[in-house]
C-alpha cells in the first residue's frame, strides 16, 4: 500500500517526471497546515476576501415540495466568484507562493474553477493559464471573458472530446513541461496524491461551519447531508466533518444526464474501477479501458471519473450515491428560483433534486442539509434555452413551482 | 538463434558487442490502420530498427505531443483494439526483432495484469513500457511480468532524484527508459545536455542499459546520443513519416529512408 490511498482507490498514476513535484507539494502542504502563520493568512483571506463563514438558509417554501422535511442550504453560492471553488483556490495559491513558484495552471469545465483561479492569481500576482475544452469555451463564453479580464490566458483545447477531461490532459502536459516554476492548481478532489486529500482539506471548512450552524439552528444534527458529485470537491468538503457522525446519512448526487439508457455521468450506477488523470477510482470506460465520454446538462458534473475518496466512501457503505437526470435537476433548479428567490448552479440543482426525493422519504421530522455549491448566473444561457425564456417565452415548465 | 530467448537484453548486448547503440522505434498500432501499422513496423525492422515499441492507442494520451495524439486518435476512430497489439508483436517477432508494448496503464489494468502478461508472452512480446505507471504502484505488474519472463521498462526523468533513480532502476528489467527532456513526446532541434546528465546519473545507480527518448528526429541527433546512451528511442519522427499525404507505399519508403539514416547515426556515434 502506497501513500495517498483511500482503501483501493487513489494513488499516483502519473509519469515519473512529476513525482518530485508531487512529493514537494505533499511536504509543503503538510508543513503549511501545521504552520500558524499560513493558517492565519488563509483564515484572514477567507474572512475578508472569500466571505466566510458562508451563511445557511432554511427554505420552507421549497421544502413544502419535499414531503415537509426541513431543508437547510449551505450557501457556498454567496462566496466571492460564486461557488465553493474559491476555498481551495485561495489555499493552493498561497501554497504556490510558499513553494516559490510564479505560475499557476488550471483546468476548467463550466468555468467556475477557472474564474476562481484567475481571481486568486490576480490577487497574488501569479501568472495564470487556464485550459478549457473548445466545446466548453463556446458554452461558457462569458466565463472566458471573465478569466481574460482577470488577466489569465485561456487556452481552448481541441483534442479528443474537447471537454473537461481533455483540458486536464493538456494541463498535465503543460505541467510536466514547466513543473520547475509552475503549480498545477487542480480544482477537484481527484488527480494524483496529494491532490484528493489536500483539496478535501481545503474545502473541509464547509462542513465544519455547517455542522455548527445546523446545530445552532435546530438543536441537533441533520438526518442527511446532500451534495452534488462531479469530481466531488464540494461534497467531500461538506461530508468530511460528518463522517464520524454515524447517524447522519451522506448522500452524493451524480449527473444522470439523459438517464442510464442514454448519455450520463452516473459513474457509480454504471462504472467499474480504473485509472484516469493519476488516480484509481470508478471510471466510465469501454471493454478495452478507453475512457467513455460522459454527459450532463451541467458542465461541472460532466466528467467520466470521480474523486477516489468518494469511491472509498461508496464501497465502504458510509455514503450513498444516487443520480438526478437533466430533467430532474432542471425542475429542481426552477423550483428553488420560484419558491425561494435563489438561482442555484445547475450542478447544485442536482443536489436539490436529490433532497426532494430524500425529503419525501424522511417525512416532516427530517432535517436535510444541502450544499448549495454555486450560483446559477453562469447557467442562464442553458436555462433560457431549456425553459424557452428567450424571445418572450413564458417559462411554462415552472408552473408547478408556486 | 533460439527464438524463445530473444529479449531486449540480448539485442542490447549484441549492439554493445558491435560497439554501437541500439535503435528503438515507436509506432502506434492502428495507424493508418492495423494492417498498415504492422507493415510499417516490419519495414522498420528490415531497415535497421533493433527493437520495436508497439504503442497501444489510448483515449487520454497525456504524455504525448500533437503528432502522436493525432495518430492515436485516428487509430481509435478506425476501431483499433488492445488485442491488435498482439498481432503486431507476433509480426515483429517473426521479422526477427523484440517487440515491447508501450501502453498507458488503464488499458492493461482493464484487461487484468495477469491475463495481459500471459497473452503478451504468448504473442511473442518481449515486455511492456509503462509511461504512467511508476514502480511504487506496479506491484501487480511486477509479479505478472516476473511470472511470464517479460521485460519491464519504467521511465526516469531529468527531475528524478537519486533516490527515485535507484527505486525506478531497481524495478526495471531489460533497460531503463530515460525521458531526456521534461515534457511530452515530439521532435526537438537539440536534444541538449540534460540527456547526457540524466544518462550519467542513471548509470551511476544501475548496470542496466540506459536508452534515451523524447526528441530525436534524425541521424545526426542519433549519433550525438549514441556517444553515451545504450539505445536511441525515436517515436514522433517515425509517426510523422507515416503521416504524410499520398499512397501508403510512398510513406513506407519515407519510413525506410528515415530508419536507414537513424541506423547510420547509432553506428557513427560508436564509442
Amino acid at each position: 500500500m502506497t501513500a495517498g490511498r483511500f482503501g483501493a482507490f487513489g494513488g499516483r498514476y502519473v509519469p515519473e517526471a512529476l513525482i518530485p513535484a508531487l512529493e514537494e507539494l505533499d511536504r509543503a502542504r503538510l508543513e503549511a497546515m501545521q504552520d500558524p502563520t499560513f493558517l492565519a493568512e488563509l483564515d484572514t483571506l477567507h474572512r475578508t476576501y472569500t466571505g466566510r463563514p458562508s451563511i445557511i438558509t432554511e427554505v420552507p417554501r421549497f421544502a413544502a415540495h419535499a414531503g415537509g422535511a426541513r431543508i437547510i442550504l449551505k450557501r457556498e453560492d454567496l462566496n466571492h466568484t460564486g461557488s465553493h471553488k474559491i476555498n481551495n483556490v485561495i489555499a493552493q495559491a498561497l501554497l504556490t507562493k510558499r513553494m516559490g513558484k510564479t505560475r499557476v495552471i488550471a483546468e476548467t469545465g463550466a468555468g467556475q474553477h477557472g474564474v476562481a483561479t484567475a481571481t486568486a492569481a490576480a490577487l497574488m500576482g501569479l501568472d495564470c493559464v487556464v485550459y478549457m475544452g473548445k466545446v466548453d469555451t463556446e458554452r461558457q463564453a462569458l466565463n472566458v471573458a471573465r478569466m481574460r479580464m482577470l488577466g489569465a490566458e485561456v487556452v481552448a483545447v481541441e483534442h479528443g472530446s474537447a471537454t473537461l477531461k481533455d483540458a486536464i490532459n493538456e494541463a498535465l502536459r503543460d505541467w510536466v513541461t514547466n513543473v520547475d516554476h509552475t503549480h498545477y492548481l487542480i480544482g477537484t478532489v481527484t488527480g494524483p496524491h496529494p491532490f484528493p486529500e489536500m483539496v478535501r482539506d481545503f474545502h473541509r471548512i464547509i462542513g465544519v461551519e455547517a455542522r455548527e450552524q445546523v446545530l445552532e439552528l435546530t438543536g441537533r444534527l441533520p438526518d442527511a447531508v446532500v451534495a452534488c458529485v462531479g469530481g466531488g470537491s464540494n461534497a467531500m468538503g461538506i461530508f468530511h466533518r460528518f463522517i464520524e457522525d454515524e447517524g447522519v446519512r451522506l448522500v452524493g448526487v451524480e449527473a444522470g444526464g439523459e438517464g442510464l439508457d442514454g448519455r450520463h455521468a452516473a459513474r457509480f450506477a454504471s462504472a467499474v474501477p480504473g485509472v484516469l488523470h493519476g488516480a484509481m477510482s470508478y471510471l466510465m470506460q469501454d471493454e478495452d479501458g478507453q475512457t467513455v465520454e460522459s454527459h450532463s446538462v451541467s458542465a461541472g458534473l460532466d466528467y467520466p471519473s470521480v474523486g477516489p475518496e468518494h469511491s472509498f466512501l461508496r464501497d465502504s457503505g458510509r455514503a450513498d450515491y444516487v443520480f438526478a437526470t437533466d430533467d430532474e435537476a432542471m425542475e429542481a433548479f426552477a423550483l428553488l428560483c420560484r419558491t425561494e428567490g435563489i438561482i442555484p448552479a445547475l450542478e447544485s440543482s442536482h443536489a436539490l433534486a436529490g433532497a426532494l426525493v430524500l425529503g419525501r422519504e424522511l417525512g416532516p421530522d427530517g432535517i436535510i442539509l444541502v450544499n448549495l455549491s454555486g450560483r446559477g448566473d453562469k447557467d442562464m444561457h442553458t436555462a433560457a434555452e431549456w425553459f424557452n425564456l428567450v424571445d418572450g417565452g413564458k417559462g411554462e415548465s415552472g408552473g408547478s413551482c408556486g | 538463434m533460439a527464438e524463445s530467448s530473444l529479449g531486449v537484453g540480448d539485442v542490447l548486448a549484441r549492439c554493445r558487442a558491435e560497439g554501437r547503440a541500439a535503435l528503438i522505434g515507436y509506432l502506434p498500432v492502428g495507424f493508418p490502420d492495423v494492417e498498415g501499422s504492422i507493415r510499417a513496423m516490419v519495414a522498420m525492422v528490415e531497415s535497421g530498427v533493433d527493437i520495436v515499441e508497439v504503442g497501444l492507442p489510448y483515449s487520454d494520451p497525456l504524455m504525448d505531443g500533437p503528432v502522436i495524439q493525432h495518430a492515436v486518435e485516428a487509430a481509435l476512430a478506425g476501431g483499433t483494439h488492445v488485442i491488435d497489439g498482439f498481432r503486431a508483436t507476433r509480426a515483429i517477432r517473426d521479422a526477427g526483432a523484440p517487440a515491447l508494448v508501450m501502453s498507458y496503464w488503464n488499458l492493461i489494468l482493464r484487461r487484468g495484469a495477469d491475463r495481459y502478461a500471459a497473452e503478451l508472452a504468448a504473442a511473442g512480446g518481449a515486455g511492456l513500457i509503462t509511461p504512467d505507471l511508476i514502480p511504487d504502484e506496479a506491484e501487480e505488474w511486477i509479479a505478472a511480468s516476473e511470472r511470464e519472463g517479460l521485460d519491464r521498462v519504467f521511465l526516469v526523468a531529468p527531475s528524478s532524484t537519486p533516490e527515485r533513480l535507484s527505486r525506478v532502476t531497481d524495478a526495471c528489467r531489460g533497460f531503463v527508459y530515460a525521458a531526456s527532456t521534461m515534457g511530452v513526446t515530439g521532435e526537438r532541434t537539440s536534444v541538449g545536455s540534460a540527456a547526457r546528465d540524466l544518462v550519467d546519473r542513471t548509470k551511476a545507480v544501475t548496470d542496466l542499459p540506459v536508452c534515451v527518448g523524447l526528441g530525436v528526429s534524425n541521424g545526426d541527433q542519433a549519433a550525438e546520443l549514441a556517444q553515451y546512451a545504450d539505445g536511441v528511442i525515436v517515436g514522433t519522427a517515425f509517426v510523422r513519416a507515416l503521416s504524410g499525404e499520398g499512397e501508403l507505399e510512398a510513406r513506407l519508403d519515407a519510413l525506410r529512408e528515415l530508419t536507414t539514416d537513424l541506423a547510420r547515426g547509432v553506428r557513427e556515434g560508436a564509442r
